[in-house]
Formats: C-alpha cells, sequence, structure tokens
C-alpha cells in the first residue's frame, strides 16, 4: 500500500514538466560545475606533485561538486516537496486518500517515500559525472560511496522537512517558502560566531561535511535517520489532527 | 423515527455530533441504514449534510458520539470500517493530469483490491458509470458529467457495502442526471446507498427514505409516503375551458380548499370527501370544460421548506420577544 502511494506520488511528479525541468537543470548547471572543476584540477596537478599528502580527484573535483549540489539541492527541493500535501488539500483530493482504508502512517510513508525515488533519482544522475571519470583514472570508491550515502540522506532530510511543511497549509507558493526557510536556517545556524555545541550539532551542513570527506560515522548518519524520522512523525500527527479539527 | 430493526445495518450512528469551534454544525444525530435502502439526506445548504457525510467517511473526527459500519466501529477499527464505504465527496477528489484509467487504477489499489483482479474492478466501475468510452482521456479534459461519473466511479470500484454520495447530480444535464439517478437506485438494490441533497425531487425519484435535516438537527425520518402524507392528502392543480367564479367553485365542491391561480387555473385540496374521481364528474355535469388535471408536486417542496424553515422563523419570533 505504501509502495502504490509512493509510485502514484512518484510518477505524477513526471506528469508535470517541473520535475523534468528541475532534473534538467540540475544536471546542466552541476556538469557545468564538473567541467570546470577538471580543468582546475588539470592546472593544479603539477602543483600538487610537490605536496606531502597529495589530494586526490575525489577531493578536488567531485567533493566540491557534491557541496554545490547540496547547495542547489536546498532551493530545488522545496519545489518538489510543496506539492505533496498542499495540493492534495487545495483540491480535496486529500480526502480520497482519508476515506480509503489505509492508515495515516502508510499514507505519510508513502508520499515520503515517493520523494525518495525522486531523490534517487537526483543522487544517481549526479554519481553519473563521478563515475565518467572512471575511463580515465582510479577512484577512491569508498569515498564515493560515502558522498552518495551522504547526499542520499541529505536529500531525503530535505524531503521529509518538505514534507512536514506542506501537510501544514493548503498553499503550495507557502509551503515552498517555509520549506527553504527552513532548510536554510538549519544549514546556516552555526555559522554565529559564538557557536553553541547545540547549533553545531542541529546544523546539517556540520553533519553532511563529514561525509563528503569520506568519514563515514553513524553519529552523522543517526542524525539524519532522526531528522526523517521526527518530520515524518509529525507530519502524521498533523493529518491526524487535520481530521480532528479541519 | 421508523427505523426497521434488521439484525445486521450496515450504518449505525449513534449520538453523532461535532462542533467547529463554538458552532455545533451536528447535533446528536442517530439512525441506521440497512441493505436495500437509498436513504436521501435532505437539508438546506449549510444543515449540516456534508459534515455528517465527512463523518461517516472518516474524513472528519466526531466531537462525540458511535459509527458502526457494517460491524466495525469507524474509531476502533477504522480500517476494517472504512474497506466497506465508497465515498463520493462534494468535490470530487480527482486527479486532474491522470487519465480516467490510471485514476481507477490508483483507486483499486487504494482499497486493496488484489492485483489480479484490478482489471475486472475498473471494467466494472466504468461499464456502471458509462465511462468505457473515455478510459484513456484525461480527466481534466473531461466535461462536469463525466468527472462527476469518475467520481462515482471511484465511490463503487471495490463494490463498498456502503455508498455515501454527497450532492452526485451537481452540473450535470438532466439526461445525466436521469442516468446517475437510475445508477443509484440500481446500487440500492443489494446495498446501502445514503444520498445527500438539497433538491427534492431528487429524493421522490430515487430514495425510499428520507431524512430532514436542518441546523444540525434531525427533524424528519421516515419513508417518502410519509412525508407525503404529512401533507394530508393530494393537491391537484386543474384548468378549466369555461372556469365558474371560485365561490360558484367552492359551494358545487363543498370545499374551503380552493386557490386561484390564473383565470382558468385553480388548486384544489382533495382529501376523503373529495376525490379526484367526484371532481371530474361534477365538472362534466357543470359543463366547466376541464382540460387539466395535474397533482401538484410542489405539495412536497412545500412540506420540506415547513420543516425547515417555519421552525426557525417561530423559534427567532421567541428569541425576539
Amino acid at each position: 500500500m505504501i509502495r502504490t502511494i509512493a509510485w502514484r506520488e512518484f510518477t505524477r511528479m513526471f506528469l508535470s514538466p517541473l520535475a523534468w525541468v528541475i532534473l534538467a537543470v540540475i544536471q546542466v548547471i552541476l556538469g557545468w560545475m564538473f567541467l570546470v572543476n577538471i580543468e582546475t584540477f588539470y592546472q593544479l596537478q603539477p602543483q600538487l606533485v610537490h605536496l606531502q599528502v597529495q589530494p586526490g580527484v575525489s577531493d578536488l573535483i567531485i567533493a566540491p561538486l557534491f557541496s554545490l549540489a547540496a547547495i542547489m539541492l536546498l532551493m530545488i527541493m522545496p519545489l518538489i516537496t510543496m506539492r505533496s500535501l498542499a495540493e492534495e488539500k487545495k483540491n480535496k483530493t486529500i480526502q480520497l486518500l482519508f476515506a480509503a482504508p489505509i492508515s495515516i502512517t502508510e499514507l505519510v510513508l508513502g508520499k515520503f517515500l515517493g520523494l525518495f525515488y525522486f531523490v534517487l533519482i537526483v543522487c544517481s544522475l549526479l554519481m553519473l559525472m563521478p563515475l565518467s571519470l572512471m575511463f580515465g583514472t582510479t577512484l577512491d570508491v569508498g569515498k564515493l560511496l560515502s558522498m552518495f550515502i551522504g547526499m542520499l540522506l541529505l536529500l531525503s532530510s530535505f524531503a521529509a522537512i518538505g514534507l512536514y511543511l506542506s501537510s501544514l497549509t493548503d498553499n503550495q507558493t507557502i509551503a515552498a517558502v517555509s520549506t527553504f526557510g527552513a532548510l536554510l536556517m538549519l544549514w546556516i545556524i552555526e555559522w554565529s560566531s559564538n557557536a553553541q555545541a547545540l547549533f553545531h550539532y542541529l546544523s546539517l551542513l556540520a553533519h553532511h561535511q563529514p561525509l563528503l570527506a569520506g568519514e563515514f560515522s553513524s553519529a552523522d548518519v543517526s542524525y539524519f535517520l532522526l531528522i526523517m524520522l521526527l518530520f515524518i512523525g509529525l507530519t502524521i500527527r498533523q493529518l491526524d489532527g487535520d481530521r480532528l479539527n479541519a | 423515527m421508523t427505523q426497521t430493526s434488521s439484525p445486521t445495518p450496515l450504518v449505525q450512528i449513534t449520538d453523532l455530533s461535532r462542533h467547529f469551534g463554538a458552532n455545533q454544525a451536528v447535533k446528536n444525530i442517530s439512525f441506521t441504514l440497512n441493505p436495500g435502502e437509498v436513504l436521501g439526506f435532505l437539508g438546506p445548504n449549510g444543515a449540516g449534510k456534508s459534515t455528517t457525510m465527512q463523518m461517516i467517511c472518516g474524513n472528519l473526527a466526531p466531537t462525540t458520539g458511535q459509527i458502526i459500519i457494517n460491524g466495525h466501529d469507524l474509531m476502533d477499527e477504522p480500517i476494517a470500517a472504512r474497506s466497506n464505504i465508497g465515498y463520493l465527496p462534494e468535490n470530487p477528489p480527482l486527479y486532474r493530469e491522470l487519465t480516467v484509467d490510471e485514476y481507477l487504477d490508483y483507486c483499486a489499489r487504494l482499497h486493496r483490491i488484489p492485483y489480479g483482479e484490478v482489471a475486472q474492478a475498473i471494467d466494472f466501475a466504468k461499464a456502471h458509470c458509462g465511462l468505457e468510452q473515455v478510459g484513456k482521456r484525461l480527466i481534466g479534459n473531461l466535461s462536469k458529467g463525466y468527472q462527476q461519473r469518475t467520481g462515482i466511479a471511484q465511490a463503487i470500484i471495490h463494490q463498498p457495502a456502503v455508498v455515501v454520495l454527497d450532492e452526485p447530480t451537481v452540473g450535470l444535464d438532466p439526461i445525466q442526471i436521469r442516468e446517475i439517478r437510475e445508477l443509484i437506485k440500481n446500487l440500492g438494490q443489494d446495498r446501502g446507498v445514503i444520498l445527500s441533497t438539497h433538491i427534492l425531487p431528487e429524493v421522490q425519484a430515487t430514495c425510499n427514505r428520507v431524512q430532514i435535516i436542518r441546523q444540525g438537527e434531525l427533524i424528519f425520518s421516515g419513508s417518502i409516503e410519509t412525508l407525503n402524507r404529512q401533507g394530508q392528502g393530494k393537491q391537484m392543480r386543474v384548468a378549466f375551458a369555461r372556469p365558474p367564479n371560485p365561490a360558484q367553485l367552492q359551494q358545487q365542491l363543498a370545499t374551503e380548499q380552493i386557490s386561484q391561480i390564473d383565470p382558468q387555473r385553480f388548486q384544489i385540496q382533495l382529501d376523503q370527501a373529495l376525490l379526484a374521481e367526484k371532481l371530474v364528474r361534477i365538472s362534466v355535469d357543470q359543463d366547466w370544460g376541464l382540460f387539466e388535471l395535474v397533482p401538484d408536486n410542489s405539495s412536497l417542496e412545500d412540506i420540506f421548506v415547513e420543516l425547515t424553515r417555519s421552525d426557525s422563523a417561530s423559534q427567532n419570533r421567541e428569541e425576539a420577544a
């Protein structure tokens, strides 16, 4: 049942041009960045030889690419998540789901899984660029895997936060703007000069950076999983409350 | 209240209430629905019809009260209870960017129809709602009537024991209305149908039981015949080519209950003492040239208006006093 809802959510995204356009824009911009990074790498390569610890292709090409991708998707994911529940509320199609013999938990998990499918596509398309380098050089597969998982976790967290904010309103624009605000806030929360340990812990960025560097720590992974769990839980609560108070 | 006491009512509602803030939209409603019944839920706009429908279908949680559907309590076993219901909300819940087939496929799966039987279920729903020709078309491009039918198809695709339709004929042309009414009657043969409407002829045409709701309260519940009987006999509209004057007419027919509509037409209340047969005989004897004798359907409408308005008017007077 969860998969039925997820698949419908996912395919419906691609019935409007939005998802296609978003994927195309991401791919063009990141493709360009990828080429620029390769160019820079070629220019720097002669100097790198003199360094004691030589940074490799993963550090100089792929990590910056993924960093940029993370920032870009921070702006783009709200556009994907905004319609998820807000549109159903607006068009009252949510009544179909409420009247069907499915639980709210199944409904929300289905919606989230649908968004996750999209995230998976984004990450796979992103992954193709570094993988193309395998024709010319050897890559640090472990590091690459860590980056991929990091990206997947980060974007899934974006999706969970976006899903929750989409459940609060029947206006897609409000859902998108508030999601963008929330994501940006979680991103920059550690920029405060006297950053508390708590702020540092809350920051999405602080937990994403180590994964980009290839440090796969269970603390960072749990952080992302907790974020997802929290916002999926909040969404379920919100929709349950809708039935009581609407 | 005429509640036929059957051992297993499909829907059993006890003391159902719903508040929206300080406003009580539904007040202590109780009723039952049995298999083979088409129950008309009649009331003016804003009377609480849709709220009641939404609660029966699990879209709104009731403030107090109990809803039992086919033996399952909607609060305790929501999934089992809801799988026995097909619901067409006031605004059909359609995805405009899907085709009719895709949409019905999704609905079938949402209602947990096993994979192997989905295609069969879609065909069943389409055949019943006259949608065979439009399966491949986008819902957004369909006319209002076809969209409404798609909404009904969605409600019956899993062949539920109870079908709840909230104003199903809104926006349809007369031919479509007739088809939908026929469909509702067919549905009511082996299952229970609850139909909400503010159109009285719709209830007369399709329902075998009617409930009138006003300001959240049930003010009438019974069969259509009971409702008719409340009108104290039948009204007839008669027209004469050579009309007598009203006083003469009153004298000849020995009744006071005559009102003139236009120079040729009169409205006459019939009762045991004055049957239609007698009316015709007198008019022939007197050579009035009777050329029209029509039962006046507006009488039921009058009862409806009277039931839904007069009490509130008298209430207002009391409050003013």
